[in-house]
């Protein structure tokens, strides 16, 4: 069921959840999706389904969104294979591969939105997988773009490369010494961004984060998939001495934590996402130190999507209210570890 | 100063209401402003709110043009006063129509204001073979100061083959 960069293995996966590349492209003379017609949008949709389907290997699968269940949305949207604006456009699809790295979407905030997501650390990977689906569609399609300005999108913020880079980081030691804050700020000194992944606000739910380019305009795909990987890779080493401090120090308490995280897992009969997430961190840590053996880091990547609201419902098979989700989500865990 | 609500927390939130002439002071701490509503911190501004922010924040002009110098893109009927609330285009023709207006943004938004990356290959003919010859032309000059004129002379020779093939296409 599970797939992609959630089961796969990649390089720094201890630290470096998954890296992702997204790149906006639009069609010649024609209004953004916000502009198009039913009609029109559904013509778009084909037109792109036939320029990606001539690349046969990718097995590509169009969904679109209208004739999809919402819980099947939800599904794809925790597997982070489209996003929050195309499951609320009513004239979406995407193209999703055989084996979960690559996605299209299709209008979403421009005509097409090329993802494709690889686990661990392999940003420039990720680029090369992108651009050549990139240089596939552009065989038949006649994209927008400008000599001076680039590839032309929906939001000034966008133009230039369209491209989005971006790494999900598990943080739990930096996070515990407290020295986030001083992280997320000078990564924005430098054009880059990090904000947490789930959780709102100042708290950050399973020290998950993702860093990310902001400049598209002015910087070659190249470059920025080079300053995302020279910083993320910074942030790991920061984040294995704010470990290897924590172990030295403080290794009784951590072990602790670590099988306090263990034992609730294991034996929980009702539980929140938030309470899940935060004990599925210090596993996760619990695993890269040695500290819990002989388990793979996919569980709990699998676990860290399949205990999302719509995966569970998905699970059970019918809508479940938040308390009766607390229950599946524990029994899911349990059956898991 | 305490906060008023809760006599707990220090007050950091100072909110001056004036409501039928009258005015009121509060001083709340974060939580109970939060509580009260009194403000909204934690609603975050969106990208729309910052994009026309920085839309709308240039130097005043020392006269009015708002209504006279309003274009409006051709092929999807976009206003540039409607794109400066709502920070989205219409098209991709609407950065040609908004031209020069948009220039700030983009020097706002990115700090550059033109493209460096990928060319496509279909759509970019053209551009690359220009990008090429600027890539050409600035290494002639390095080889003709350098005073290595055998390399200049191989440069020439590619500049006006490049030249030759570039005029057949138009």
């Amino acid at each position: 069921m599970m797939g992609g960069w959630i089961t796969q293995q990649g390089p720094q996966n201890e630290i470096v959840l998954s890296s992702r590349v997204r790149l906006a492209r639009n069609i010649v003379n024609t209004p953004f999706p916000a502009y198009l017609s039913m009609e029109e949008a559904k013509g778009l949709i084909n037109q792109v389904e036939a320029a990606a389907k001539k690349n046969h290997e990718r097995g590509y699968k169009l969904l679109v969104m209208d004739e999809l269940p919402n819980i099947e949305r939800q599904v794809l949207l925790e597997k982070h294979l489209i996003s929050p604006d195309l499951i609320k456009s009513a004239k979406g699809a995407a193209l999703i591969s055989q084996d979960e790295l690559l996605s299209i979407m299709i209008n979403e905030e421009d005509h097409i939105r090329i993802q494709c997501i690889l686990p661990g650390l392999q940003m420039k990977s990720a680029w090369d997988m992108a651009n050549s689906e990139d240089d596939v569609l552009e065989q038949t399609l006649d994209y927008s773009y400008d000599e001076k300005l680039g590839y032309l999108t929906c939001c000034p913020t966008n133009v230039g490369t369209g491209m989005r880079a971006s790494a999900m980081v598990h943080l739990p030691a930096l996070n515990m010494i407290g020295n986030i804050g001083k992280i997320l700020q000078t990564v924005t000194q430098i054009g880059l961004t990090i904000r947490g992944i789930y959780g709102e606000g100042t708290e950050f739910q399973g020290n998950l984060f993702q860093i990310s380019n902001q400049i598209t305009l002015g910087l070659s795909e190249e470059e920025i998939v080079q300053n995302i990987s020279a910083v993320t890779s910074q942030i790991v080493e920061k984040e294995k001495e704010a470990r290897s401090l924590l172990l030295n120090n403080n290794r009784i308490q951590l072990e602790d934590r670590v099988w306090r995280a263990w034992g609730i897992l294991k034996n929980a009969r009702v539980i929140t996402s938030q309470e899940a997430m935060k004990l599925l961190s210090d596993v996760r840590l619990g695993m890269d130190l040695n500290i819990i053996e002989n388990l793979s880091v996919s569980i709990i990547n699998e676990i860290m999507i399949e205990i999302q609201p719509a995966n569970i419902q998905k699970y059970a098979g019918e809508e479940l209210s938040p308390e009766a989700r607390d229950i599946i989500r524990a029994e899911i865990i349990r059956k898991k570890l | 100063m305490l906060c008023n609500e809760c006599g707990k927390r220090p007050a950091t939130v100072h909110i001056t209401k004036i409501e039928n002439g009258k005015k009121t002071n509060m001083h709340l701490c974060e939580q109970c402003a939060l509580a009260k509503g009194a403000l909204s911190i934690n609603t975050g501004f969106s990208i729309n709110d910052l994009l026309t922010g920085i839309l709308n924040s240039g130097t005043p002009l020392p006269f009015k043009v708002d209504f006279m110098d309003d274009p409006v893109c051709p092929v999807c009927g976009m206003k540039y006063s409607h794109f400066r609330e709502t920070g989205r285009f219409g098209c991709g023709s609407c950065y040609n129509s908004f031209g020069e207006r948009l220039t700030p943004l983009f020097r706002r938004i990115h700090g550059n204001i033109s493209h460096t990356g990928k060319i496509p290959n279909r759509a970019g003919t053209k551009f690359k073979a220009m990008r090429e010859m600027e890539y050409l032309k600035a290494e002639l000059a390095v080889a003709i100061k350098n005073e290595e004129y055998e390399k200049a002379a191989e440069i020439r020779d590619k500049i006006r083959a490049l030249e030759k093939s570039n005029g057949r296409d138009e």
